[in-house]
């Protein structure tokens, strides 16, 4: 793969499968994979990991422990194939629905769950795990993510050794100023940035159409650098070729645009009602083709796994998703001042001043509850 | 009369414009098939069709940008900002584009364009998605700025918005959205209260409480409870935020002579600074007390699970009124 700035256009429209749904391992002219039955028998683990972190997060929402829930249902495969493609110096910037790339990064997704049960706005350090914030803003990320390639560049962090970013973002996004933007510095400046975006088909309720007459990673073409689409529920695939742009980013050939071809397989969040919009065939189609029983079937066929694994792993997710809920209903509510908390770096004294007054405040409660 | 809930008056007052004047278009994110988030504009997609009621793609600079350019071809566009926290991208246009080019042409370009923002707190949602930022507006001459407490209002100021020949920003107090109440639509615009003038939701003779969108109610609840303490109080709602209502403002201040602004925006230069100065300069000898402000500190909107701290209550607003007595 080269920084051709023609590669884009010229791609086949097809999308690049190295696992069909039937799970047959298939071949491709510009990609492959070479993986171990270990490294095959851990991206299954992922998958049924995040997969059940996420249904327990929907039940959670649904018992009123969550404000909210974006599902991550039918983008497993486009999100763990990136997300193990990852060095451990790259940096990944998320919108609010990365829940198995921040799996890969190594964040508790105790995090995750504390953003939308309401008790912070994200709260973990960015630098710990190379994985940024979750950012609801649509597209603003992108333009986070082309900066910071650009200090890597400036760092001289480049070569087999450098960095890349990668940034995450949906098909509605890409209507937006700030990508498109994003784009262009990227093209610009020749940034190590890879663009995924993660096309579920749907924009909350507006359907691809709304947001482009062409298919979205040919948009790269017309910015100057290649564009890809790869089947986002294939996770052989989406590592294959998100490795290879952020090789690329890291040997100073620029930028990729990655198109996920994937489905949104719940609502929107918790709070949508995709009935209104959508229809039910849409949703058994792509059931088929399923991120998780495709791997499935390829570990059993090719005796790679045994049903005493499969069991393992599912007793594991189980595991792993009392503790998410058992933690999740132990977070303690924030102290009322820590509204005033972190809002500036230096000392300020309008924050000292509303907190005392604040403090003073609930402290006359307090009193009059002793008094009574 | 007919029983509607602020979203349903909003809703039907978009269906009389649309029917009255076939140059009303409604456009915004998700605003067709699903009629919105909040379903203010259900409905309306199936009945007037695809080219009236505009799925948008996903981008809030291009709907005000093109709903200006729409404007300037005759056409009165009512754009849906699906939550405050995303009016921010459309600032630019709203600022630099909306608000000025009426003036630059020397009156000859109308705007006539409303910007539908869902507004303020209380239902538990994450950043981005309870904000008030009406300040950044008012602040921006050649905008009108409102703000809806109620579904007859909700009703009759959608159409009262759409009929403007200027550019208007109009404010839905989002926790409102299921509140009920009747609403007569069969009254014509002339029997409509201005659209530019505040109202005594609440007469009272000892303090006067300013409000706008969701915080009426809490001054209402507020003064039912004063009551009980011997205090009558009085709540205006100013519907209209630019341009203000002062004279009706300055009515009751002077005749209370004691007054608390509440919103749920931060004090510190907030709308509620405007208030108090005005009533400062032209209400002084009248004045037994500072002007108070009631809102939220001036931090960024907490989580959600911090969120009846952040926002004014029956509490801090009673809170105000007892120190506004004890001056
Ligand atoms: C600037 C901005 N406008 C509107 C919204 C409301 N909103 C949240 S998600 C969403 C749709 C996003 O669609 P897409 O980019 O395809 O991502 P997906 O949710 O499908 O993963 C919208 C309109 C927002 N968060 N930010
Ligand atoms: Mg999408």
């Amino acid at each position: 793969m080269t920084a051709d700035a023609s590669r884009g256009a010229q791609a086949p429209p097809e999308l690049v499968q190295l696992l069909t749904p039937e799970g047959e391992r298939v071949e491709h002219p510009d990609y492959d994979i070479d993986l171990t039955p270990e490294e095959v028998r851990g991206l299954y683990r992922d998958l049924v990991m995040i997969r059940r972190v996420d249904l327990e997060a929907v039940a959670l929402q649904r018992q009123g422990e969550l404000g909210i829930w974006a599902s991550l249902l039918g983008q497993e495969a486009a999100q763990i194939g990136s997300g193990r493609a990852l060095t451990e110096a790259d940096m990944a910037f998320p919108t609010y629905r990365e829940h198995g790339v921040a799996w890969c990064r190594g964040v508790d997704p105790l995090n995750l769950l504390g953003l939308f049960r309401g008790v912070n706005h994200g709260g973990w350090d960015p630098a710990e795990h190379n994985f940024h914030l979750y950012t609801i803003v649509i597209g603003s990320q992108t333009l986070h993510a082309v900066g910071y390639a650009m200090g890597i560049q400036r760092d001289g962090a480049v070569g087999e050794d450098g960095a890349a970013t990668i940034v995450y973002f949906g098909d509605g996004a890409t209507s937006q100023g700030d990508v498109n933007e994003s784009f262009i510095w990227a093209s610009v400046f020749n940034a190590p940035v890879v663009f995924f975006c993660q096309n579920n088909q749907w924009a909350i309720s507006e359907p691809l159409e709304k947001q482009s007459r062409i298919p979205l990673y040919r948009r790269a073409s017309g910015f100057g650098f290649p564009g890809i689409r790869v089947d986002g529920n294939d996770v052989f695939a989406c590592l294959a070729v998100t490795r290879q742009a952020l090789k690329n980013a890291r040997e100073g050939q620029g930028p990729t645009l990655i198109e996920a071809f994937t489905y949104r397989m719940g609502a929107h969040t918790t709070s949508d009602d995709p009935t209104r919009y959508r229809v039910q065939d849409e949703l058994e189609a792509w059931k088929l083709k399923d991120p998780i029983e495709r791997v499935r079937a390829y570990l059993f066929k090719n005796q790679l796994a045994d049903q005493a694994f499969f069991d393992k792993i599912d007793a594991e997710a189980d595991e792993l998703g009392r503790d998410v809920r058992r933690r999740c209903l132990e977070m303690p509510d924030p102290e009322p001042l820590e509204i005033f908390d972190h809002v500036y770096t230096e000392p300020h004294r309008l924050m000292d001043e509303e907190r005392a007054r604040f403090a003073a405040y609930l402290a006359g409660f307090e009193s009059e509850e002793s008094s009574r | 009369m007919t029983t509607l809930t602020l979203a349903k008056a909003l809703n039907e007052g978009m269906r009389k414009a649309m029917e009255d004047d076939s140059k009303v278009l409604v456009m915004g994110e998700d605003v067709g098939k699903l009629g919105g988030v909040f379903r203010v504009t259900d409905g309306l997609q199936k009945d007037f069709g695809e080219d009236r009621v505009i799925d948008t793609p996903l981008a809030e600079s291009g709907i005000i940008g093109t709903a200006i350019g729409l404007a300037l071809r005759g056409y009165r566009p009512v754009c849906e900002i699906q939550f405050d926290g995303f009016v921010f991208p459309a600032a630019d246009q709203i600022i630099t584009q909306l608000a000025k080019m009426p003036l630059r042409s020397l009156g000859a370009i109308r705007l006539p364009v409303v910007v539908r923002i869902p507004c303020g707190g209380g239902i538990g949602a994450v950043e981005h998605h309870s904000e008030s930022p009406e300040a950044y507006f008012t602040h921006t001459a050649g905008l009108r700025v409102v703000a809806c407490s109620n579904p007859a209002d909700a009703y009759t100021m959608i159409q009262q918005a759409i009929r403007c020949d200027d550019p208007v920003v109009f404010f839905e107090p989002k926790r409102r959205y299921w509140d009920k109440a009747e609403v007569d639509t069969s009254l014509g615009g002339g029997d409509w209260p201005a659209f530019d003038e505040a109202r005594v939701v609440r007469p009272g003779a000892d303090i006067t409480l300013l409000a706008y969108g969701p915080m009426v109610k809490t001054c209402l609840e507020a003064a039912t409870a004063a009551e009980e303490d011997g205090r009558s109080v009085e709540v205006v709602d100013l519907r209209s935020l630019n341009p203000l209502d002062m004279p009706a403002v300055a009515e009751s201040v002077r005749r209370t002579g004691r007054c608390v602004v509440v919103h749920e925006a931060p004090v510190f230069s907030g709308y509620g600074a405007e208030l108090a100065a005005r009533i400062t300069e032209e209400c002084f000898y009248s004045l037994e007390a500072p002007v108070l402000r009631v809102g939220g500190p001036s931090t960024p909107y907490p989580p959600s699970r911090l969120e009846e701290h952040y926002l004014p209550d029956l509490d801090r607003v009673l809170d105000a009124v007892d120190r506004s007595f004890a001056f």
